[in-house]
């Protein structure tokens, strides 16, 4: 049979896209929409979900409001922290390291994903606990340290955690700074460290923003580094989505948190994107 | 008078390796002041690592270099007098064009007015045309209005000498005459001293005061334009700059023997085994009727070029000759067929001799 050009090439197209449009509409996009659907309902006596239209869920939100704020807090400034700690070990890797090993290097980053963030975290368990390093600072004269079961403990897994996915994005970035860009700030005038401020941080933006913006997100969601770092103590949007839908049964609510969660992820990624975009002077931002 | 009242850069006994690779090999060479000189050369002869070392980009291995009075070697980049033009222009893409060219302004300390910067970089973008396009991202302009930018950029810091790696290079050829000749006229209303990498030597022989030709990491000749095309001081020189016929000849006294016997005159002292070069607009051939000369040949191919005629000629045990005619008049018989024999003449004043 003969195909027109056109023909074909959409043919392509539809193969390439297909089985990941197919997935994505199955497990993303309707259950998605059975979440609206069901976060505007009601939860049946027997729990779970019962039809309805009303808006009361969304009304009961500020009942979360201390999981919803400890969230927002943990979020960005979780990412923040990660910022600090990926950004000069990024910078080290892209410009400082060694070519010859710089593959290694950047792979050596990614290692801790060969195994589970649970068992990893578990290990800090028991680095933090008190036959941990708080055992070794009581040898040294500093007893009574408590780690385990802190905010900084949290702090602590969530940085170890989600670093490698701050790394990479800003690796990216500044790997394709072209470094004739730092030659030409230097000839006209600009220190190594003016020209860091002046060329290399605007520039490598766009990745600062694309890790920032991914780790937040993940965060927004996370449950299991607070749960097992900070003795669950202290309640986030991740553990109130996890006691809704399967303790306490309350599909709507929970579906309604969900909503507010997504929406709010949505708007933070839109923003991040604009500002790099406007900052860097292009739109070339790769999301790893 | 101190040498730097006379010259802007020196480079004394200077050599950079790379590992064991020399780029540059033991080069001496004086910039005068104000002049515009180009260091030409085929890629990998050492003349982007000589800009590159003014620039502060490369340190010599050997060997010093000086800017003014000042030995520079140990002076890092953004602390020399200079400004250079990158080959791919280098502008940050994240600025718009005026802060591109106020980029070297505001680096300055003590600091500059920020109304003196504007004034400045307005009357640096009117210098090279670009009035208006102030606000522009640079990814909005054409390659040429990218290359005026990376000017504007440099000149704005009034460098004492304004180095520029291969700035023409990615023009196309019409773009690329309009800035030959926009250079030179900048050059001469700045008053600074230019120092231009190129490959091109067409672009070195129109542009500069001044050519340093360069191979191998070596100079091989400094001097003016007309002198190194009509005087090349080596064989390497004839052949790049310009074209060149050679032939190797046994030089002997009062002439010059060829592979085919025949013998020219000649009256320089050479002796022995020597190449003849000469240039193809100083040969001239003309239809040999019964009466050959001492190089006859025959045409193989014309090459057309309307005010002038390319041929290559023939001659049986000597080689291939490229002679370049100017038609004079438009004499629908004045050029001649491929396949027609002919002899060659030439002017005995342009015949140069080399050691083989």
């Amino acid at each position: 049979m003969a195909m027109t050009i056109a023909t074909r090439k959409r043919l392509v197209t539809a193969l390439l896209i297909g089985p990941s449009a197919a997935w994505l509409s199955l497990f993303l996009v309707l259950p998605f929409i059975a979440i609206l659907v069901f976060s505007v309902g009601e939860r049946a006596p027997e729990g779970g979900y019962q039809a309805a239209f009303t808006f009361a869920q969304f009304m009961n939100l500020p009942a979360r409001a201390t999981a919803f704020w400890n969230t927002m807090i943990l979020a960005p400034v979780g990412a923040f922290f990660c910022l600090l700690v990926a950004y000069p070990t990024a910078y080290y890797l892209a410009i400082k390291a060694p070519a010859r090993y710089r593959m290694l290097l950047v792979s050596l980053v990614v290692v801790p994903f060969w195994t589970s963030l649970l068992v990893r975290t578990y290990a800090w368990i028991f680095i933090l606990g008190a036959r941990g390093l708080p055992n070794l600072l009581a040898l040294i004269g500093l007893p009574d340290v408590r780690l385990l079961n802190t905010p900084g403990a949290v702090l602590l897994g969530i940085v170890y955690g989600y670093l490698p996915l701050m790394i990479m994005p800003i690796y990216v970035s500044l790997e394709k700074l072209d470094c004739r860009l730092l030659e030409a700030s230097a000839d006209l005038g600009a220190s190594p460290v003016r020209s860091f401020f002046n060329v290399t941080l605007p520039l490598s933006l766009p990745g600062v923003a694309t890790g920032v913006a991914l780790v937040t997100i993940l965060l927004l969601g996370e449950y299991l580094i607070p749960q097992l770092l900070g003795g669950g103590k202290v309640f986030f949007i991740g553990n109130a989505l996890v006691d809704l839908f399967l303790q306490s049964r309350n599909w709507p609510y929970g579906s309604a948190i969900a909503v507010t969660l997504v929406s709010v992820v949505v708007l933070i990624i839109t923003l991040a994107m604009r500002l790099a975009w406007r900052f860097a002077g292009t739109r070339q931002v790769d999301l790893v | 008078m101190s040498a730097s009242d006379i010259h802007d850069i020196e480079f004394r006994s200077v050599t950079k390796r790379y590992g064991d690779v020399t780029a540059v090999t033991d080069i001496n060479l004086a910039v005068p002041k104000g002049a515009f000189v180009a260091l030409l050369g085929p890629s990998g002869c050492g003349k982007t690592t000589c800009l590159r070392m003014i620039g502060g980009f490369e340190q010599p291995s050997e060997g010093d270099v000086f800017i003014g009075d000042i030995r520079v070697n140990d002076l890092p980049a953004y602390r020399r007098p200079v400004n250079m033009v990158f080959q791919h222009y280098a502008l940050f893409p994240h600025l718009d064009v005026e802060n591109n060219v106020a980029y070297g302004l505001r680096q300055q300390r003590p600091r500059i007015a920020s109304a003196e910067i504007g004034k400045r970089v307005g009357a640096a973008l009117e210098m090279v045309r670009l009035t208006g396009f102030g606000r522009r991202r640079i990814h909005e302009l054409s390659g040429g209005q990218q290359q005026r930018v990376a000017l504007a950029r440099a000149i704005v810091n009034k460098p004492k000498v304004l180095l520029l790696d291969e700035p023409l290079a990615a023009l196309d050829r019409k773009l690329r005459t309009d800035m030959q000749m926009e250079l030179q006229s900048l050059q001469r209303d700045l008053g600074i001293t230019f120092l231009l990498v190129t490959h091109d030597q067409e672009e070195a022989l129109s542009m500069s005061d001044l050519v340093c030709v360069m191979s191998a990491g070596r100079i091989r000749q400094f001097a003016r334009p007309q002198e190194v095309y009509d005087r090349p001081a080596d064989l390497f020189v004839a052949d790049f700059v310009g074209k060149t016929n050679k032939m190797t000849v046994t030089a002997e006294p009062g002439l010059l023997r060829l592979g085919n016997g025949a013998t020219l005159p000649f009256a320089g002292p050479e002796r022995g085994q020597a190449v003849l070069a000469l240039r193809p607009e100083a040969m001239r051939i003309a239809r040999s009727g019964a009466s050959g000369g001492p190089l006859v040949g025959e045409v193989t191919h014309r090459i057309f070029l309307g005010s002038l005629a390319e041929y290559s000629v023939a001659v049986p045990g000597v080689g291939e000759f490229l002679i370049s005619t100017n038609r004079h008049g438009l004499d629908a018989n004045d050029l001649i067929e491929p396949g027609e024999a002919v002899s060659i003449g030439y002017n005995p004043e342009a015949l140069r001799l080399y050691p083989a």
